[in-house]
């Protein structure tokens, strides 16, 4: 009987594939230490204060939280955030494009520079990119006299916290398409043209179809940074109460004002924004792997 | 039909072209050109009494010291982290997959009001740590913890892919050949991960060097004790001591982009190391 058994091809295959694990495998105390760790770490690091950003904010009751973002100042730093978001991410979309399209469909030199440049934004400090906006348009900036001079208000007003926003959100949708349309390679856009098609007509009816879910994503993490930035916005906001305060910013106020229930409540809008962020970004990785896996055929 | 370059058969280079390149230097560019351009109203002997007083000289050690060893202990436990969920199975694997991205998504203040409410001296972990006599909450050992916080995607990010790309076939050669599991780690594995953990490294602590909003809250902001360096520039601007703050500024661009010149060398020396091993 035993024999049998041990002679079935399922056994010798089952018994190969062990020997087979364990020549790439740890024991399994080390796994559980290492699984351990792994689950620790990101609970106490993570998973805590996520938990924290929410109970705080419901810790004197639903009422109480559902004033504290109905409170006016509270409207209109959501007001102010969602304008700027919208413009900078609606600038940065057509720049994403455009550099996407320079950089993935032709050759030129400097290639490399160009694409370092664009990342640059990404290894400055929040504070320096507000600070070079005072610097230039500050009362003692560059233009500071000028526009002064002629009353136009750029710093401690809405035109710099959108610039601000922008700088720092720059490289998002650009550093998403410029891989996805260099693998895409330029054979559809070639023989659209070759059909007869225009140039805009080629981008509308081929690139765009097959870009679309990289530029959704790319738009999606730009937003997430463009509503939830804090150092380079409050740096050039002035902290105007009810007119130059994004959410980020009427958080901390609130927080340093000890309102901390009401603080965690706007702190909990921006919470619940990163994770329905987090959420569509593996909705849409998914739909990127699959356009792309006709591809690799 | 003439052998013209296959990819300039498109429209589109000069609008795309001038679009970016107008885009960057407007919005890029010429921004950070001015800040060089103001740190010339300083002296260089002003400058130089500018960037080496006690009060700069500290928060630049606070900020770059204290990233630096965030962005290790980032590289070590994004190392654990990415080697848990590639290679085993277990319940919850993809929400905590998930998971890792949450320091990237969240904002900054957020964060920061988050992990000083959670380690202040009565918080949820806080309160624990202050009965051992662990101070965490308005002390460095803070602002430690929040560039830790911030930099958890980055190494487990960048080595993710390798790792899932790597063939296991070598890893059963070496054991084959005679090496122990411990070699097989240490002379095939790392070597072949090396360049992204490098990656990994240099963006963590980039981020965690000019980091502000998550840390600000948790930091306490004592002068020469717990003072970051992009808070002494926000400090210096509010005093409108613009040039004092440029040049400050000047120093950690100037500084962060050797160490990133540095590690990108440094990667590059490991990837063709790593070549050669496989």
């Amino acid at each position: 009987m035993t024999i049998t058994i041990i002679n079935s091809p399922v056994t010798v295959e089952r018994a190969q594939s062990v020997a087979r694990q364990d020549l790439h495998t740890e024991p399994w105390l080390v796994r559980g230490i290492i699984i351990g760790v792994a689950v620790m770490f990101l609970t106490v690091f993570v998973v805590l204060p996520l938990i924290l950003v929410f109970s705080e904010a419901l810790s004197k009751g639903v009422g109480f939280y559902l004033s504290a973002l109905a409170d006016s100042e509270a409207l209109s730093a959501i007001w102010l955030t969602l304008i700027t978001a919208v413009i900078s991410v609606s600038l940065n979309l057509v720049f994403g494009v455009a550099a996407a399209w320079a950089v993935a469909k032709f050759e030129f030199r400097g290639k490399t520079l160009l694409v370092t440049l664009i990342d640059l934004p990404f290894s400055v400090s929040p504070v320096i990119s507000g600070l070079v906006f005072v610097l230039l348009f500050g009362a003692q900036g560059f233009f500071g006299p000028w526009l002064m001079a002629h009353g136009i208000n750029i710093l401690f007003a809405v035109p710099a916290i959108v610039l601000a926003t922008t700088f720092v959100t720059f490289p998002f949708v650009a550093r998403e398409l410029i891989p996805l349309m260099q693998e895409q390679g330029s054979q559809e856009e070639e023989a659209a043209i070759s059909l007869g098609a225009s140039g805009w007509r080629t981008f509308v009816v081929v690139t765009l179809p097959n870009i679309k879910w990289g530029l959704l994503y790319g738009v999606l993490l730009c937003n997430a940074r463009a509503m939830g930035e804090f150092g380079a916005v409050s740096v050039v906001s002035g902290h105007i109460r009810g007119e130059t305060n994004t959410m980020p910013l009427l958080v901390e106020i609130l927080y340093n004002e000890y309102q901390l229930v009401a603080s965690f409540a706007i702190a909990s809008l921006l919470a619940l924004l990163a994770l329905l962020t987090l959420i569509a970004k593996t909705i849409l990785e998914g739909q990127i792997e699959e356009g792309q896996l006709p591809r690799d055929d | 039909m003439s052998a013209a370059p296959k990819r300039s058969s498109l429209p589109g280079f000069g609008l795309s072209m001038g679009l970016t390149l107008t885009w960057l230097s407007l919005l890029i560019l010429i921004p950070l050109a001015g800040l060089f351009v103001k740190t010339a109203d300083l002296s260089l002997s002003q400058f130089i009494d500018t960037v080496t007083s006690n009060r700069t000289l500290h928060a630049l050690r606070i900020s770059f010291g204290l990233a630096f060893a965030a962005a290790l202990v980032n590289l070590v436990a994004g190392l654990i982290i990415v080697w848990a969920l590639v290679r085993y199975r277990f319940p919850g694997r993809r929400l905590f997959d998930a998971i890792v991205d949450i320091p990237f998504a969240l904002p900054t203040a957020v964060a920061g009001i988050a992990l000083t409410t959670l380690f202040a001296q009565n918080g949820w972990l806080g309160a624990p740590l202050a009965s051992l006599g662990i101070k965490v909450a308005f002390t460095p050992l803070g602002i430690f913890l929040a560039m830790v916080f911030i930099g958890i995607p980055f190494v487990v990010r960048t080595v993710q892919p390798v790792l899932i790309d790597l063939d296991v076939e070598i890893e059963e050669a070496a054991a084959c050949l005679g090496a122990s599991r411990w070699q097989t780690i240490t002379r095939v594995i790392i070597p072949s991960l090396t360049p992204a953990i490098l990656t990994g490294f240099a963006l963590a602590f980039a981020r965690a060097v000019g980091e502000y909003g998550s840390v600000i809250f948790i930091a306490g902001n004592l002068p020469n004790v717990s003072e970051i360096a992009p808070l002494l520039i926000v400090i210096r601007l509010s005093e409108f001591r613009y040039a004092d703050a440029t040049a400050i500024a000047v120093v950690m661009l100037v500084f962060s982009f050797l160490i990133i010149f540095v590690l990108n060398r440094l990667q590059r020396w490991a990837q063709t190391r790593a070549l050669a091993v496989s």
